[in-house]
């Protein structure tokens, strides 16, 4: 690559050492940067060149880990799909991913998200056991596309980043968690709802949701954790009725 | 570990201003107001009938005089924009799958402003 198709970009990165810094700081490097570039390339660069003790976390530079969650100019992106062309005004303001605490410099503590998503069992409960020598659980093309949007979640948490509701209730079981169970719900091999709901359902549950929608306009994979949440408070509120209404219908 | 994370602080009054789409959320939000104001005036509207029809002459008067109208204006273009808002994401709570396909958005958001318009056409065939 020649240098003339460089760019030398201006990032103001985020910096904090748990063991000497009472808040924040920001540390502002001067990176040349190569126009097909993502921020993530760039963050490399300077972990390489200008400065190893600056902490972040990635993996596959390819978004499917969604290990690289960051704020890039105040916005959730993955860094490694946030290209470096489309901030034309040379500077980029890279801060951790937002409303999780901040560990060290861009890594944040992710435990709240983990211990939500297991609370909502994010795996097939199948309704019966059976044998393996029964066979496979067979699904149609129709069934599989019920569902399939969801499974393309990285668990990234951009979605928790722009969610105000989970900013201002932290205890809101959030996008990804809620859309994962509904992921499983909708899934013709599976029988756990009931248990789901519980947690689902509760009032730190899907009904902490106002339908901001900002969850599904952040999320990298075009999951619609917003649709999502939507569609759990509709099913939820079937359940409601049939419950109060017709306590004689066996759900 | 030594470990000693840092929390950000989120306003619980000003957070919506940090971003368009928050703001928008908002926006959609406030056009709640309107509408209680509206079913504000209608028991008001009840009042009035319920005292006599000399007071709701009066009523009437006062609807059709300047604060009156521009009451009622603002009060259409604030349900026009809620109403919209929310027919605009019918397609996210109320996914529609005919077979393999889901029907498209469109067509979802199309049929709410069908019927809206329907109906509306009937009240104000009827009102006439």
């Amino acid at each position: 690559m020649s240098e003339l198709q460089k760019r030398q970009i201006q990032l103001e990165v985020l910096r904090y050492n748990p063991e000497t810094d009472t808040a924040p700081r920001y540390q502002t490097y001067s990176v040349p940067c190569l126009e097909e570039w993502v921020v993530l390339d760039a963050l490399n660069y300077i972990k390489d060149h200008l400065d190893p003790t600056l902490s972040y976390r990635w993996s596959c530079h390819m978004a499917v880990c969604g290990s690289c969650g960051m704020m890039v100019n105040g916005e959730p992106k993955l860094a490694c799909k946030a290209f470096i062309h489309e901030y034309k005004e040379g500077q980029i303001k890279v801060e951790p991913i937002a409303n999780f605490p901040i560990e060290r410099d861009l890594v944040t503590s992710v435990e709240d998200f983990i211990t939500k998503l297991a609370s909502v069992k994010p795996y097939l409960i199948p309704k019966e056991d059976k044998p393996v020598s029964a066979g496979e659980f067979k699904q149609t093309p129709a069934e599989l596309k019920k569902f399939k949007q969801y499974t393309l979640c990285i668990n990234c948490m951009l979605c928790y980043a722009a969610c105000p509701q989970y900013a201002l209730v932290p205890e809101f079981l959030g996008p990804a968690a809620i859309s994962m169970a509904h992921r499983y719900n909708q899934d013709s091999r599976d029988g756990g709802r009931d248990q789901r709901q519980e947690v689902v359902a509760s009032d730190e549950g899907v009904w902490e949701c106002s339908f901001v929608g900002a969850c599904s306009e952040v999320c990298p994979k075009h999951v619609d954790p917003a649709g999502a949440l939507q569609q759990v408070k509709v099913a939820s509120t079937i359940d409601w009725y049939k419950e109060h209404l017709m306590p004689w219908m066996k759900r | 570990m030594n470990s000693k994370p840092y929390v950000r602080e989120v306003s619980k009054t000003t957070w919506f201003l940090s971003h368009p789409r928050y703001q928008r959320y908002m926006a959609r939000e406030v056009t709640c107001i309107f509408i209680m104001a509206y079913t504000f005036l209608l028991i008001c509207a009840l009042g009035s009938l319920a005292d006599g029809p000399d007071a709701f002459q009066e009523f009437l008067n006062a609807l059709r005089g300047p604060w009156g109208v521009l009451f009622n204006v603002a009060v259409l273009a604030a349900t026009v924009y809620h109403s919209a808002t929310w027919f605009n994401v019918t397609p996210q709570a109320m996914p529609i799958q005919r077979g393999e396909e889901f029907v498209p958005g469109h067509l979802i958001v199309g049929a709410h402003y069908g019927v809206w318009a329907v109906v509306s056409l009937i009240i104000l065939v009827w009102g006439m």
